[in-house]
């Protein structure tokens, strides 16, 4: 990563370091943080020590932890409202990612800031939930057949969902992972291991190590990366939160290998220690079910580092352009088999041309 | 010795304009890249005795420029970023300054949570400030203008600012943007007002903007107290006259159209509360300017 984004990452690693910081310094971390989504996880972080920092600065941070106050809020509120919409709908309904945090109030929520809702259903669910969400207002943005065609068959989710008054976006997900994708994983262990929230009682969250997992997942077989700092940092806190019960490792590689995710996990670990300094026991990469070969590491530490830094301008390079159009690449051939995925793309192309 | 932008060469201007302004208004930096003729000639004209910056920490890296691609050349077109972001869509080349306000509208309503933002004009006397919240077309504005005109501090004249650690008024002491006949209205009234070059056709209807008084601009770092708020009507051929509103419809008004009352929760709730509670709160309808200004002037002595 180029010297000039090195700032951020201090800030993340080691929050003490921010009182140290020049308005020189800060001129660029509040751009990169606020591009990035993680302004309010720094203002989280400095909270206890905003009196070090420039008034001026300080000011940004408070209004993101403002903002993030206020998502949260409006996420409790929201998942009172989907209990209800969802009470007659059977088995768990499990809160993935940012309502997880928000709900549960885990490590990642200080701060944290998101744009929509996911939700884990039973695939025999599915139907089920889509008709008592239409019922309450909730409704699919129009697509064309093969839009439709593509989420109904080929993906883990429902086409998104707005509400059509409250206009907050839901995603109802009956797996992680895409039903064409390489991989396979077993969503029902997920949902079998999910633990209920007194608080919603219509919701849980996915155990620990499955939320390690999933945001791992998420995050190495996507093909967006404007997020993608924001979602290590989201793991890093998840690792540390967990991490210090000497139990929850091994249960992770174990998980881990259950639900045939060995892969994103391993990258989870390696960047999240290399970025973030994540304390991560010794040699545990060495452990994980499922390694990429010293190859396949290099070319993708090639990918992955420049894309971590791709959010903000100054923080780009010559290769991070490339970089981050060969993961988005990687993500569809992760998403799909060749035979789809080909036309699949010629189409988005050719689409995109229209517009 | 710090420097004001009307101290610039207008080729330094220009230069520095290139390669970033660091343009201080109240309580934010913006750091300003433009090559719009437009842009430069609306600053000096509007900005001149505000103070530059250099180096350190700018609140909003924003730039205005002409589009890339075929609309740079044909029907030029210019566009606002904040960042790298563009959050508006291309406005015809003309339109640089008015966009370059607007840009910094949003810059300041989208992001500055740190203070309960209410979408009103606010002028200060005698030590008090007059709080001036106007649906469009009720006059606002040139009221406004015709207050700043006559002695009055600006402090704003779209969005004033509460401070949410001490609830006084913050001011940004920018120019005052007059939409369509109240350009002339004040043009007439104050033949010496200094008035930027007009913008036809915009999503406002003709538009320009109205330099603020230099002690205003002097005074940005001030705070002020309200004492008032007044809700403005402009009726032909109404006596000027004062008549109580109700201070439960002025906190639901301030809450309704506020940029970030809701977003601020209890302590948007307890701000607004704090600032209606010691206020005054008037209807008030006029036709002739010089009976408005009458009327402000007692109820501020």
């Amino acid at each position: 990563m180029k010297p000039v984004c090195d700032a951020l990452l201090l800030a993340l690693r080691e929050p003490d370091a921010m009182a140290g910081f020049d308005a020189e310094t800060w001129d660029r971390v509040v751009r990169q943080a606020r591009v990035a989504g993680l302004l309010g996880r720094l203002g989280a972080l400095a909270s206890s020590f905003s009196g070090r920092l420039p008034k001026a600065v300080w000011r940004h941070l408070e209004a993101a932890l403002t903002l993030a106050e206020q998502q949260r809020r409006a996420v409790h509120w929201e998942l009172r409202q989907l209990g209800h919409a969802l009470q007659r709908t059977e088995g768990p309904v499990v809160l993935l990612k940012g309502a997880a945090y928000a709900a549960a109030d885990l490590p990642p929520a200080a701060g944290r800031i998101f744009t929509d809702i996911d939700l884990l259903v039973p695939r025999t669910q599915l139907g089920a939930t889509e008709a008592a969400l239409m019922l309450d207002g909730w409704i699919t943005s129009p697509h064309d057949a093969y839009d439709l065609r593509y989420y109904r068959e080929w993906m883990h989710e429902l086409p998104p969902m707005q509400h059509i008054r409250r206009r907050t976006w839901l995603d109802v997900h009956h797996n992680i992972l895409p039903e064409t994708a390489r991989r396979k994983t077993r969503p029902a262990l997920i949902l079998a291991a999910s633990i209920p929230l007194p608080e919603f009682p219509r919701f849980s969250i996915p155990e620990p190590a499955d939320q390690v997992l999933h945001s791992a997942t998420h995050l190495f077989h996507e093909g967006e990366w404007r997020h993608g700092l924001r979602d290590l940092v989201d793991l890093d806190a998840l690792l540390r939160a967990y991490g210090g019960d000497p139990d929850f490792w091994p249960h992770l590689l174990a998980r881990a290998e259950t639900l045939n995710l060995g892969r994103p996990l391993y990258y989870a670990l390696r960047y999240a220690r290399r970025l973030l300094r994540t304390p991560i026991p010794v040699n545990l990469e060495a452990a994980c079910p499922e390694q990429p070969g010293h190859l396949a590491t290099a070319l993708l530490d090639a990918l992955f580092l420049p894309a971590f830094a791709s959010a903000h301008a100054e923080c780009r390079t010559w290769f991070s352009g490339p970089a981050t159009f060969a993961l988005f690449v990687r993500s569809h051939w992760l998403r799909m088999p060749a035979h789809l995925l080909i036309p699949h793309l010629l189409r988005k192309t050719f689409k995109a041309g229209d517009a | 010795m710090a420097l004001n932008l009307g101290d610039l060469s207008p080729a330094a201007l220009r230069r520095q304009l290139a390669r970033g302004l660091d343009l201080r208004t109240g309580p934010f930096r913006f750091l300003i890249r433009c090559h719009s003729e437009e842009v430069a000639r609306g600053l000096v004209m509007l900005y001149p005795d505000f103070p530059l910056c250099e180096s350190g920490f700018r609140d909003y890296h924003i730039r205005v420029d002409k589009v890339s691609g075929p609309r740079r050349w044909f029907r030029p077109q210019c566009n606002f970023w904040h960042d790298s972001h563009a959050p508006f869509k291309p406005l015809p080349a003309n339109h640089a300054f008015p966009l370059l306000e607007w840009g910094m509208n949003w810059c300041i309503a989208g992001h500055a949570q740190h203070y309960l933002m209410l979408h009103a004009a606010v002028l200060e006397r005698h030590g008090r400030a007059v709080i001036l919240p106007g649906d469009p077309g009720a006059g606002k504005s040139t009221l406004t203008a015709a207050l700043s005109l006559s002695g009055w501090r600006l402090l704003s004249d779209e969005i004033t600012l509460i401070d949410r650690d001490d609830g006084l008024v913050v001011p940004l002491a920018r120019p005052i943007s007059l939409k369509n006949q109240s350009i002339d209205v004040v043009r007439a009234a104050f033949p010496h007002a200094v008035i930027g070059d007009i913008a036809r056709d915009t999503h406002k209807g003709t538009v320009a903007h109205l330099r603020p008084p230099s002690e205003s601009v002097a005074r940005m770092h001030e705070k002020a107290r309200a004492a008032h708020i007044v809700f403005p009507r402009w009726r032909a051929d109404a006596v000027a006259r004062l008549t109580r509103h109700s201070k439960a419809d002025a906190f639901i008004h301030a809450a309704t159209h506020g940029f970030n009352y809701s977003l601020l929760g209890r302590l948007g709730f307890e701000l607004n509360a704090a600032l209606i509670d010691r206020c005054d709160c008037w209807d008030f309808e006029y036709s002739r300017l010089e009976d408005a200004l009458a009327v402000f002037e007692n109820l501020v002595t």
